[in-house]
């Protein structure tokens, strides 16, 4: 709570240096009254705590705010909700084809360990985690288009053109859950009671997937909610090459026209949702693992 | 009658003392001259290295570095890809140097020679410039839609977008780490620099990009330092983790126990455990800054127009992509940008394994 007002003062502070010519689509011709008067209209000239405290105060009574130049005069809720609803489709679509993706590549190379899945899966790692996305999501835009006979920009209610968004989104997102699913698998498989399991004689498919499997998931989970949560952003990339009306870009967007309505409410909403999406993490942890407990015991130090 | 007893025994072990040691050494303490002289002549003499010997004396010619370099030279793939590394920054400095060179920012304007070599199409006209022309032998590359030779634009990219990556990685580097040391080392400066942390992972990057773009005009100078006031906190809470994981394992307790200052401590005890992940983390930045730096390309908060980066050359080659023959535009920045962060990705895995001392044989 006190990491959000502090965000917001320093977020107000920020916006206080950015030059006063942005906030007029026709600073020339105003006269230093009408300035005056606009500048005064936006609240821009009061000391931060009244900024802040207007702001938290309409907060409170469910007002977000009004879009001063993005969309003039329309309430900042109506603009966002469709997007989201836009961006949350993609991301839990993306969500719902790389978790399982991405578990399947984890385990695979894992079993694989040192085989020849487990080098072509590093190739595919090292290629997605070092080329900057935008590189490959060019290409597979115009190679997917090319490929699938379809339009390169989204269409509503076309789903082939939903592919290949959703197959950009999902690219990284895979190579990071194998990637990490791997490492906490043969991690754990070094532990001494998977040794003794082992020498117990317990079958190997047992091993794997009740004892290393469940207790690599575990760290995962954490991640989850979050990234859930996140996909509410949207993908700057993705969206603006596609042409999906989204989150992605609006906050860019809004920041370079100087909407600074916008650029609060925004910046509050992904700052509640990043924190928000940690607590989340540490809850299905904890319900996942009953050894997990973020509670203070008797016992504990 | 007890304070004569006890007298009488030290006097006796005294004497039993002084009696042992002299008869140990009183014929030994200085050899004469005519004893030195005897003295065999071969027992003074250098004697060569020899392994077993070392050994049963306990001696190890280990040396960290040493190890290092030879752990990573077992890796074949980090090699070639460090040797292809070695050739290409080897290449950006040397290129311009090289004869036959177009100079990456003039208009080609379009001469007669040309047009009779079939070098551009027929009807060109004289003195236009050679805008879009297609990868041919005197312009590898081709050229863009100035006419500026893409050969030359691609090396004088790849050369500020490698300025850029060592830049923020050094700062990055230099700044993290001695904000990461603070951070997990002092204790009553971790909820200041958490806070300070959660503010800053929850302002939005773009907003400080396009402060420092309004406070400094464009420029490498200004994407250098915008890419490090929003990289650096990344690389402090890393190092602040490594250091609260080694912070209190014995040998430190030990060392401050034995009054050894803090700063000591930091230096000679917590460094150098974390070589191999700091120069992980480096050699990661480097590509990073890359790749950010196509990022600030994408959203136009980058280098200006007139400086070729590889991100702003694969921005305007997107420009053109819906032209399938001019996609070469696109093709080459990225292949580029390609190789050289997954080099770099390569080489940096490789090193911070090798230089991991757990992997030392």
């Amino acid at each position: 709570m006190i990491t959000i007002v502090i965000i917001l003062f320093v977020l107000f502070a920020m916006l206080k240096v950015m030059p006063i010519e942005g906030y007029f689509s026709n600073f020339d011709k105003l006269s230093q009254a009408a300035i005056d008067r606009g500048l005064r209209e936006l609240g821009v000239r009061d000391p931060l705590y009244v900024q802040v405290g207007r702001f938290v105060k309409n907060l409170f009574q469910g007002d977000l705010g009004i879009s001063h130049r993005y969309m003039e005069n329309k309430p900042i809720k109506d603009i966002i909700a469709p997007k989201v609803m836009v961006s949350l489709r993609f991301g839990v679509i993306s969500m719902l084809v790389s978790l399982p993706l991405g578990m399947i590549l984890g385990v695979i190379m894992a079993l694989n360990k040192g085989g020849i899945f487990d080098k072509l899966g590093n190739a595919y790692i090292v290629v997605i985690q070092a080329v900057p996305n935008a590189i490959y999501f060019l290409l597979i835009q115009v190679y997917g288009a090319q490929l699938l006979h379809c339009s390169m920009l989204w269409r509503e209610g076309q789903a082939i053109t939903m592919i290949l968004p959703i197959l950009s989104l999902a690219l990284p997102s895979i190579s990071s859950y194998g990637m990490w699913l791997r490492r906490y698998m043969v991690d754990e498989t070094n532990k001494d009671y998977i040794k003794l399991a082992r020498a117990k004689g317990v079958p190997n498919a047992t091993i794997w997937f009740r004892h290393v499997f469940r207790n690599s998931v575990v760290p995962m989970v954490q991640l989850i909610p979050g990234s859930l949560l996140m996909t509410i952003s949207g993908s700057i990339y993705v969206e603006s090459l596609y042409s999906i009306p989204g989150m992605g870009g609006l906050l860019v967007d809004v920041i370079k026209r100087q909407d600074n309505s916008m650029v609060h409410a925004l910046t509050l909403i992904f700052a509640v949702l990043g924190i928000l999406g940690l607590l989340l993490g540490d809850i299905a942890m904890t319900l996942v693992d009953p050894r997990i407990s973020f509670s203070k015991k008797g016992g504990s130090r | 009658m007890a304070h004569t007893v006890q007298d009488a025994m030290a006097k006796k072990l005294e004497e039993g003392i002084n009696g042992s040691a002299s008869a140990q050494f009183s014929d030994k303490d200085d050899l004469t001259p005519e004893e030195i002289a005897a003295l065999p002549p071969d027992d003074f003499v250098l004697v060569p290295y020899n392994e077993e010997e070392a050994e049963r004396g306990g001696y190890s010619n280990y040396s960290y570095w040493g190890s290092t370099i030879r752990m990573f030279f077992k890796n074949k793939v980090a090699v070639a890809m460090l040797a292809i590394m070695g050739t290409m920054l080897l290449f950006t400095v040397i290129q311009p140097y090289l004869p036959n060179q177009y100079d990456p920012y003039t208009c080609n304007l379009i001469t007669k020679e040309m047009i009779d070599e079939g070098l551009v199409p027929e009807k060109s006209i004289v003195g236009m410039p050679i805008k879009n022309l297609k990868p041919n032998r005197v312009f590898w590359f081709g050229t863009n839609a100035n006419g500026q030779d893409l050969w030359a634009q691609i090396w004088q990219g790849s050369r500020n977008s490698l300025i850029i990556g060592f830049a923020t990685a050094l700062i990055e580097a230099v700044v993290g780490i001695a904000a990461g040391l603070l951070w997990g080392y002092v204790r009553w400066l971790d909820p200041i620099f958490t806070e300070i942390y959660n503010v800053l992972n929850n302002i939005p990057s773009t907003i400080i990009l396009i402060l420092v773009s309004y406070v400094l005009s464009p420029s490498m100078g200004s994407v250098i330092i915008a890419l490090s006031i929003t990289g650096w906190i990344g690389m402090a809470r890393f190092i602040r983790t490594q250091v609260l994981i080694i912070r209190d394992r014995d040998y430190n307790l030990a060392s401050r126990c034995l009054g050894t200052p803090t700063g000591r401590v930091v230096v000679k005890n917590l460094l150098p455990q974390m070589v191999s992940v700091i120069m992980l983390r480096m050699a990661l930045a480097i590509p990073g800054g890359i790749g950010s730096e196509a990022f600030l390309a994408y959203i136009g908060l980058g280098l200006p127009l007139q400086t070729p980066s590889l991100g702003n050359l694969a921005n305007n080659g997107r420009k053109l992509m819906s032209t399938p023959a001019l996609r070469y535009q696109l093709l080459i920045p990225s292949a580029f940008l390609a190789v050289i962060t997954i080099c770099f990705y390569l080489v940096g895995n490789a090193f911070a394994d090798a230089a991991d001392p757990r992997n030392h044989v």
